[in-house]
């Protein structure tokens, strides 16, 4: 399973990438394997106050709908336009072409709350 | 269906785990629901060749002088018809007309029929059928005895030498690859293909050398979900989605595979009374004409402002590309063409309601 080490993780499964006071967020490669081949993101409206926790966007396989929840707090800035045509990269590349959306966070700490890559690896019994 | 028990395996459950199929439960037995993943293997069935572990059905064997008589008391086709080596689809209802289940039958022997229900209606039907039977016939579940594997897409004929002489919808007595098997040319993907019926113990030997020998034509096995989204792209029915037992086989547009003109059968008056004043709703097939989340069961359907339905099966059909479902609507707005939409978390989605099956295909 792939946990790069630069990113924080949520116990749903949420990563995180800290860019100045925007959190980019995508999912776990250990997501998108269990989710399946997916082929349809519903992503939250650019400007939308997202709580961290608190579902936000919804990925759908052939099978199954799968809630994201908000690793932070804050609004949302940009969305990844490209998923609502290539949902499938959210299983090709979930780290990278496969992000999802910015939030600029309204409270950093939240980070704290968020898990290592070692402890996310744990988390999924990798 | 929720149940403490613990969940049933095949016989074939060890060949899952090491193909790396990932597992969940369906109808009480623990299935894998994919392996490389539903696309591919919806794909693979498609255009090449894909081998399903289908052993959670049941098997009952139907014997005795009086077996077609009990057999045509208990089902909606005309078992007469069905002619030593046929198939036959049919329908078990109760007596409001409901479906009790949905079955394939096959005339093995002049007096001996092999019946194959869903696995999640094993218990229901074999007791069924012993209270419900008006002569008596030897009824045997061996569902434990007997492994079943479907070898499905257009290249399955040329995996083995048993399919030369055996025709679309019959059943014949073959060894594959040393195994004596009862094969049927049969399925529930829409493609050409066999269902093969064989001893519990003899499956894994099967199951290995079928994907052994469908290597060259790239051949995959095969989950849940791509049959799932196989037999919808087909519009063929689940029961437990699409037929229950307050459905009728006539809401469900079964209607050919009810003999009304044989004579009685369990909920005939039902359907003969039904048949004369039309039904009330529909079971439709419908795709998506907006970009939307895949339709799902229990979805509202809407049409001229307000709810007239609700989805029973849906998904995104691998082969199309859409949204693609099947449920029921009010007969008024049953009509192919009619323009619907479906509720999806609070948000109405265009759709419209297609002639079946919704994969149209040359055969």
């Amino acid at each position: 399973m792939n946990i790069p080490k630069n990113l924080k993780y949520a116990k749903t499964h949420e990563w995180v990438r800290v860019e100045g006071d925007i959190a980019v967020v995508g999912i776990s490669d250990h997501a998108q394997h269990e989710l399946t081949d997916v082929v349809y993101a519903e992503m939250p409206a650019i400007g939308a106050h997202l709580e961290a926790g608190k579902e936000c966007a919804v990925v759908e396989s052939v099978k199954a709908a799968s809630d994201i929840y908000a690793p932070v707090s804050g609004d949302v800035v940009a969305i990844n336009e490209e998923l609502s045509s290539a949902p499938e990269l959210l299983n090709q590349d979930p780290y990278d072409k496969g992000w999802m959306f910015k939030v600029k966070m309204s409270d950093a700490s939240e980070l704290n709350e968020l898990l290592s890559p070692d402890d996310y690896a744990h988390h999924i019994g990798a | 269906m929720q149940s403490t028990e613990p969940l049933k395996r095949t016989p074939l459950h060890t060949e899952h785990l090491a193909a790396g199929g990932k597992m969940v439960p369906f109808g009480g037995w623990d299935m894998p629901v994919q392996y490389s993943g539903i696309l591919a293997e919806h794909t693979a069935v498609r255009e090449r060749v894909g081998l399903f572990d289908i052993s959670h059905m049941g098997e009952f064997l139907v014997a005795g002088p009086n077996a077609e008589k009990a057999l045509n008391g208990l089902l909606s086709n005309d078992v007469t018809k069905l002619a030593v080596g046929q198939a036959q689809y049919t329908l078990m209802c109760n007596h409001g007309g409901g479906v009790v289940d949905d079955l394939i039958i096959y005339r093995l022997e002049p007096s001996l029929y092999l019946v194959i229900v869903n696995a999640g209606n094993i218990g229901k039907d074999f007791a069924w059928m012993k209270d419900e039977a008006t002569v008596t016939a030897v009824i045997d579940d061996r569902s434990e005895r007997f492994a079943a594997l479907a070898l499905q897409g257009p290249a399955a004929s040329k995996l083995s030498d048993f399919s030369a002489a055996l025709p679309h919808f019959h059943i014949q007595r073959h060894t594959v690859f040393g195994k004596e098997c009862w094969v049927a040319r049969t399925g529930y993907t829409g493609e050409d293909g066999f269902e093969i019926f064989c001893e519990a113990t003899d499956a894994a030997h099967l199951w290995r050398t079928l994907l052994e020998k469908g290597k060259a034509f790239g051949i995959l096995p095969c989950g849940l979900g791509a049959r799932d989204t196989l037999r919808l792209e087909m519009c063929y029915p689940l029961y437990g989605n699409d037929l229950s037992d307050e459905t009728t086989p006539l809401e469900a547009g079964l209607g050919k595979f009810v003999a009304l003109d044989k004579g009685k059968f369990i909920g005939s008056d039902v359907l003969v009374e039904q048949k004369a004043k039309g039904v009330e709703r529909k079971l439709v097939a419908f795709t998506m004409t907006d970009k939307s989340p895949p339709p799902r069961p229990h979805y509202t359907i809407h049409a001229n402002g307000g709810k007239v339905g609700e989805v029973t099966s849906g998904t995104q059909s691998p082969t199309l590309g859409i949204g693609i479902g099947m449920g029921y609507v009010e007969t008024a707005t049953a009509a192919a063409g009619t323009p619907i939409e479906i509720e999806i978390r609070g948000k109405k989605f265009g759709a419209v309601i297609q002639k079946k099956p919704i994969l149209k295909k040359g055969t």
